[in-house]
């Protein structure tokens, strides 16, 4: 169980003794923190690998299936939304984000240079980014329903992120890029994942493989195109 | 002791950043969809499972990668490794002068992809859809490279100073050509797999890999060149994904070919 973990990290091993000795040419400082921040990484994906099989995905599965054997759309976009908003809002990555944003904007000017208004601004953009992904979670599964080309979605998507970087400001643009990556975590993905292939394998007339995949592509474009939105008019 | 606590401090807070997800679906299960959990035992454990492997994950992560990782970044960017000790004063950059920048970035981009959790996830369940045609290790190379790519073209972008934006838009234009000649059934995951490649390893190491970067080459500044780099890892994953069906679609069509060839 642990031998594949072990295999799964061996990069980054390999990756840090190479720079470490022939590049940077230096001892290993705290080799036994070392020793042991490793057991933990592969003990801890050992077991994370193990709870995915057993909770992760056949919650996903199970709920996706009751929803469509309810039938109610309007509650299913009800979940959507709030699976979508209520796991991006407490994201620990995108707090550092948000914070981060409003540095920027106060040492461009945007706003003043303050810490409530620095606060001000950060929870600002934590909840339109929460709100974005929450948005993106229905479309897609209003997508998986309908049975829309997905790569319509997407590509519509960038036309709108590159019209946005067009008049956002050019402070925000950097974050903007960035937070489409940070909103998605890693319990997030898998369950979003399941829920989106098990939708797609219970509705009659969609192929899990077209249609299942793509919710976390729309969760990772939308919150460019809200973030800029949000640069532009606070 | 330090290290029980601080495992502690991590299981809390990865308790906290599950229990909005598990409040949501046990909420809607009671209330709308009425019907209990199938297993329900079986799919608790599970949750203990991730929140105690996460935490883990994290703690070791933090104890051990993150700061000699973030080490490395600091000396593998500082002027005097790149110039040699006797730098003094002004001095013009070259980005060639960065060649070990680059490399060190492609390579942790690509072997911290390979440990990625969710990335794990998603390729497991490809796999499982597909029903084998997706392999797990394929997938997860051909976004690893991506990754590498990626970072490694981003750290070029904060030595020169070139605007993001340029780079990402060729991208995408990219991935919109590339969409037009990918098998149909490959384009979903493709971009789903440029949002799963940057989660708990990667983003804490490239955010100080750009950090590092932006805060010695000369002109940059943290505040404003610092930030691009986890766009581009989510961006080429989608690019290599593609082309690594292109590439197993091109050489199925191939082979069939040769064998029709020989069979006529």
């Amino acid at each position: 169980m642990f031998g594949t973990s072990l295999r799964d990290l061996m990069p980054i091993i390999l990756v840090i003794a190479f720079f470490q000795f022939l590049v940077l040419k230096q001892p290993i400082p705290n080799l036994g923190n070392l020793l042991v921040g490793t057991v933990f990484v592969v003990v801890g994906l050992s077991l994370f690998i193990r709870g995915l099989n057993m909770a992760l995905f056949p919650l996903g599965e199970t709920l996706a299936y009751d929803f469509a054997r309810k039938g109610s759309v309007f509650w299913l976009l009800v979940f959507a939304f709030a699976l979508g908003f209520g796991t991006t809002i407490a994201e620990p990555a995108l707090i550092a984000v948000a914070d981060k944003a409003a540095e920027v904007a106060a040492v461009g000017g945007m706003i003043v240079d303050e810490v409530t208004a620095r606060q001000e601004y950060a929870t600002g953009l934590r909840i339109t980014v929460a709100l974005s992904v929450g948005i993106a979670v229905v479309i897609g599964v209003l997508r998986i329903l309908r049975g829309w080309p997905i790569q319509v979605v997407i590509i519509t998507g960038y036309i709108a992120v590159m019209v946005m970087t067009i008049f956002a400001p050019k402070e925000i643009i950097g974050i903007a890029y960035d937070s489409g990556g940070v909103t998605t975590s890693t319990i997030t993905v898998p369950l979003v994942t399941a829920l989106g292939v098990g939708l797609a394998s219970s509705i009659k007339g969609r192929n899990p493989m077209t249609d299942g995949f793509g919710l976390i592509a729309l969760a990772s474009l939308t919150p460019m195109i809200f973030v800029m939105a949000y640069g532009m008019f606070f | 002791m330090d290290l029980l606590h601080h495992t502690m401090n991590v299981t809390l807070s990865t308790i906290q950043d599950v229990f909005p997800i598990v409040a949501i679906i046990f909420g809607f299960q009671w209330l709308v969809i009425r019907r209990p959990i199938h297993n329900i035992k079986r799919v608790i454990a599970g949750i203990v499972y991730v929140v105690i492997g996460l935490a883990l994950f994290l703690v070791g992560l933090e104890e051990a990668l993150f700061p000699l990782g973030e080490v490395m970044a600091k000396q593998l960017t500082d002027p005097a490794f790149i110039y040699g000790k006797a730098v003094e004063g002004l001095y013009t950059i070259h980005w060639q002068d960065y060649v070990w920048v680059y490399l060190f970035a492609a390579t942790i981009g690509f072997s911290t992809t390979i440990a990625e959790p969710s990335l794990i996830a998603v390729a497991i369940k490809a796999n499982e859809v597909s029903a084998g045609a997706v392999g797990v290790w394929g997938l997860r190379i051909a976004v690893a490279i991506g990754v590498a790519i990626g970072i490694s073209l981003g750290t070029y972008r904060i030595v020169t100073g070139t605007p993001l934006h340029y780079y990402i838009i060729t991208g995408y234009v990219f991935v919109v050509i590339q969409t037009i000649y990918t098998p149909k059934n490959i384009i979903a995951l493709a971009y789903d797999s440029g949002g799963v490649t940057t989660s708990t390893v990667t983003v804490p190491l490239v955010t100080a890999l750009g950090l590092g970067l932006s805060e010695t080459v000369p002109g940059r500044s943290p505040l404003m060149d610092g930030f691009g780099l986890i766009a581009f890892a989510s961006l080429f994953p989608i690019i290599t994904v593609m082309g690594y069906a292109q590439l197993s679609h091109w050489r199925t069509l191939r082979s069939r070919s040769r064998l029709q060839a020989k069979g006529g």
